[in-house]
């Protein structure tokens, strides 16, 4: 890497060189970037190319800007001394990206881990292929890349030794790190062949042999340490915020309190007289939509944190709060309410659903609330950036390092070729850090400093009250039972500001990603089945957050299912499996899903089977049913997101007073095969504590525009003794050469309407605002 | 100038005396394992031991730390506890993003050589000053038992 490597300085060790990583001086070949020329990057993070539609439909990785990637000389260098280099170009935020990516590769390659180190790609797509850390994608969209990247270099090195030992390749396997010649046992190490093999081609796509599962070392055993746990374990470990450079300065930004807002007027003379501080620059507001953009605002130098912080508090700012200056969400969750009492635009329609609501033996209806969310990573948004010699350079904690490179540049008015973007670990991601605002407001800050190391960091006050949120929705449902308590008729309509709001003001309707997020998709066995979704206006940047969109929709699904239940006096989870019905694989286009994750509804049908599967797994696991005290009760929910099947049995003890305790949670999930299976099992349990917390505590609210909550005292998170005491997760075996699900998120969705299913079991009260707080207290 | 006297080592620091002990580790002396998470002592990202005793680094001055040994993130390791709880942490694969994680294990280490054998009270206790958003406490809680059960010393 081009900074230099002085004790100052606290880049990442690991990062990868700007010379040809493989082997030495290889001639680049053919299958270089798979797919190429997709172009403008408009939209990119989050959205596959399936929803541009001036694309030919193109699924999974095919479907992501820039694709794949899967030339060993882009991942893989091995070293004379045989040390094996693999590129992780996927961000590190604590779903285990790079231990499992390299893993992959290692593997194929019959490298060592012992001998394995892990770098750290910079975001170059075309290099890379697409590197947006988002939608539970890197295992499902890399795996098989990967394997091939191991498989390659597996085969250059095989080529190089049969060559030295004049012998059929035929006759030679790679073993371990070294070359085996069967017929005399002769070895050679990895060290010894790199230059040779190094002038090898590249083997053609079609004649790599990938490993038999049966022979796999490390992949679906779950036996290797994360690569970062010793560092991280003895405070070594760098993330966005850690960055040191020669002569860095530190900025604090004091940015607009209501989106769309900017600066009237300010006055630094006292900011100024703060030690430490250095310098007061404004920067530029970008008017909505926000898009990727800084918010603007007035940024406050110093040398060091504290001095900005200091400085920052000695600004005098007028701000011009513009047309959000009165939202309110007391007064929004009445808009809200009013919007999903009335018809909507029709997304999905079967049957006929009022004539069977008219002639139902019962009908029921629900509301369903849930706020905006925050993301709160414990790591805020974090960025380092220099400019020399009209290079830019910027260090951070990014989940889309191509995109944050492409928005620099052209704030900066430079090529794209002359930015550099360096992924550090991530505190925390769960979709903030796909939004490069905070990366991009250190670029400019460096350009004011003329090109000056600059580090932006954002206070929790900054992240609570200028982030991209969790959109805050109602979602309506209404049921039609006959006589026998069967389900005749559905309409479930779903109000919230949509996520393409943040790059359209105009947009006022869910997009397909968003109402195919459990809304949509629903596969029950209901003749009458209507989804409407009625506009409403955003107010404030609407985000990514974990699971996103399923979070509302299940817990307003997956409440109302376990509602109807009580109604027509069933057990909810035997109810909610006739509602599955049989085992029968579904078009997601026949439930009006044209989006399907991005992936392709041929390899990835809705399977309802595996759906049934995973809610008895985690109802036999419970001991579903089994006698409990007063007080306790369990709930079952489930939810197919991100093409990944999770069910959760919840068990809710409330005392007298009303206090909640979750004893324990039992959670299937069927992904497909397990790639790194310790680390699923973290993703589930991490998801399951993230569902609890949400569920029971977290709620951004707006007034007179501005977000209420400022620190973790006010927008409150799940602590340890809060979080379930027990989280049991049974994996459901899957097949390494069928197509894989995702991990990081979908175990999210299904854990609020488990637990205030359990709630109700043990209490008799039902839950339909989250969050829960005090809902429960006598 | 304020010395500090930081994981054995004096430091002298030319900062403000009501400067947060968190942003001189870090920005001054260059100790970043020491983490930033709220600034109001609410998440636990930035303990560190002042002779011991876990403390919030983002809410203490300086001059309250001067005549304190501080113990960082980084250093923890040469202590017999602090070492199994970092053993324990990698055996168990408690890290998701890790960025709590620093903190976690100042509070673990303090709680243990306090409280040998805790029980899930005491860690609720102990531990429910430290955030983890990832949501990483099942295995926190088994790696604290597991330092307990298997002494610290091995």
């Amino acid at each position: 890497m081009s900074a230099p490597r002085d004790s100052m300085i606290s880049v990442p060790s690991d990062a990868p060189s700007d010379r040809p990583l493989l082997l030495v001086n290889v001639s680049r070949r053919t299958f270089l970037a798979g797919v190429g020329a997709l172009g403008g990057l408009v939209l990119a993070v989050g959205f596959p190319a399936a929803l541009r539609a001036a694309d030919p439909p193109k699924y999974g990785r095919d479907g992501m800007p820039d694709g794949w990637v899967d030339d060993p000389l882009a991942f893989v260098a091995i070293g004379e001394d045989g040390t094996v280099t693999i590129v992780c170009h996927r961000s590190e935020m604590g779903q285990g990206v790079r231990t499992g990516m390299p893993m992959i590769v290692a593997d194929e390659l019959e490298a060592d881990w012992k001998r394995v180190r892990v770098a750290q790609a910079p975001g170059d797509q075309k290099r890379f292929g697409n590197q947006d850390t988002d939608g539970s994608r890197s295992t499902r969209h890399f795996f098989e890349p990967m394997r091939r990247c191991g498989a390659a270099a597996r085969a250059m090195l095989e080529t190089a030794a049969a060559a030295r030992w004049n012998v059929p390749v035929g006759e030679v396997e790679a073993q371990n790190h070294e070359v085996l010649h069967r017929p005399s046992g002769r070895r050679v190490g990895y060290g010894a062949l790199a230059k040779d093999a190094a002038k090898l081609p590249v083997p053609p796509r079609e004649t790599l042999r990938l490993k038999d599962p049966s022979r796999f070392r490390y992949i679906g055993k779950g036996e290797l340490k994360l690569i970062d746990a010793p560092n991280i374990a003895s405070g070594k470990a760098q993330y966005g915020i850690d960055t040191r450079l020669p002569g860095m300065l530190y900025a604090v930004v004091a940015r607009p309190p209501v989106y769309g807002g900017k600066v009237a007027k300010y006055d630094a003379a006292q900011a100024l007289k703060v030690p430490g501080v250095v310098r007061v620059v404004e920067i530029e507001q970008s008017p909505p939509p926000a898009e990727f953009n800084p918010l603007g605002g007035v940024a406050v130098i110093g040398r060091n944190t504290w001095a900005a912080i200091k400085g920052r508090e000695a600004l005098k700012i007028e701000w011009a709060d513009g047309p959000n200056r009165e939202y309110d969400s007391a007064a929004f969750k009445e808009t809200l309410e009013a919007s999903a009492r009335k018809p909507g635009k029709v997304v999905r329609n079967e049957g006929d659903v009022d004539a069977a609501m008219a002639s139902a033996a019962r009908r029921l209806d629900a509301e369903y609330y849930v706020p905006h969310l925050a993301h709160v990573t414990m790591e805020p948004p974090a960025a380092t950036a220099r400019i020399v010699n009209g290079k830019c350079e910027a260090w951070g904690c990014i989940q889309s390092p191509q995109a944050a490179r492409d928005r620099i540049a052209k704030r900066l008015g430079m090529s794209v070729e002359n930015v550099k973007v360096n992924v550090t670990l991530l505190g925390g991601g769960f979709g903030r850090k796909s939004k490069p605002d905070f990366m991009i407001e250190a670029a400019v800050l460096s350009k004011a400093m003329a090109g000056a190391p600059v580090k932006v960091t954002w206070t929790r006050e900054d992240d609570l009250h200028n982030s991209y949120y969790h959109t805050v929705s109602v979602e309506h449902l209404e049921a039609g039972l006959d006589a026998q308590g069967k389900p005749v008729a559905w309409l479930h309509r779903t109000v919230a500001p949509t996520i393409i709001s943040t790059f359209n003001p105009e947009a006022k309707n869910e997009a397909p990603f968003e109402l195919g997020m459990t809304a949509i998709n629903i596969p029950f066995v209901i003749p009458n089945v209507r989804i409407e979704n009625p506009e409403a206006t955003a107010h404030t940047r609407i985000g990514w957050f974990r699971s996103v969109s399923n979070i509302p929709h299940a817990f307003a699904v997956q409440s109302f299912v376990a509602e109807l239940a009580a109604a027509a006096g069933r057990d909810p989870k035997d109810f909610l499996l006739d509602l599955i019905g049989p085992a029968r694989r579904i078009d997601p286009r026949t439930l009006g899903d044209t989006w399907n994750h991005g992936e392709d509804p041929e390899q990835y049908p809705v399977d309802t089977g595996r759906m049934r599967r995973v809610v008895e797994t985690a109802a036999r696991e419970a001991g579903w049913g089994k006698a409990l005290p007063k007080g306790r009760g369990q709930g079952v929910a489930v939810a197919y997101s991100f093409v990944t099947y999770v069910a959760a049995v919840v068990e809710a003890a409330v005392d007298e007073k009303g206090e909640l305790a979750i004893p324990r949670v039992d959670i299937a999930v069927d992904c497909g095969a397990q790639i790194n299976p310790d680390r699923v099992r973290a993703q589930l349990e991490g998801a399951c504590v993230m569902g609890v917390s949400l569920a029971t505590k977290e709620e951004i609210s707006y007034k007179v525009g501005r977000v209420v909550q400022d620190n973790y005292h006010a927008y409150e998170v799940a602590r340890i003794s809060a979080a379930p005491r027990e989280i049991r997760v049974h994996l459901i075996p899957g097949d390494f050469n069928a197509p894989l699900g995702g991990v990081g998120e979908p175990g999210v969705p299904p854990i609020a309407p488990a637990l205030c299913n359990a709630i109700f079991a043990a209490t008799g009260k039902r839950i339909r605002r989250l969050p829960i707080r005090d809902q429960l207290k006598v | 100038m304020v010395t500090l006297h930081v994981n054995g080592k004096a430091q002298q620091v030319d900062v403000p005396p009501d400067t947060p002990l968190l942003w001189v580790l870090r920005d001054v002396i260059g100790l970043t394992g020491t983490k930033f998470g709220c600034g109001m002592a609410l998440c636990g990202a930035c303990t560190v031991h002042l002779d011991g005793r876990p403390t919030r680094a983002c809410i203490t001055p300086i001059s309250a730390a001067a005549q304190a040994k501080v113990t960082t993130i980084e250093a923890i390791g040469g202590d017999q506890v602090g070492k199994a709880v970092q053993a324990a942490w990698v055996d168990l694969g408690v890290p998701q993003c890790g960025y709590c994680q620093a903190g976690q294990i100042m509070s673990a280490t303090a709680l243990l050589q306090q409280t040998p054998k805790p029980t899930d009270a005491d860690i609720d206790a102990a531990m429910s000053g430290n955030i983890c958003r990832c949501g990483t406490y099942t295995r926190i809680r088994a790696a604290i038992h597991r330092v307990a059960q298997k002494g610290a010393t091995k």
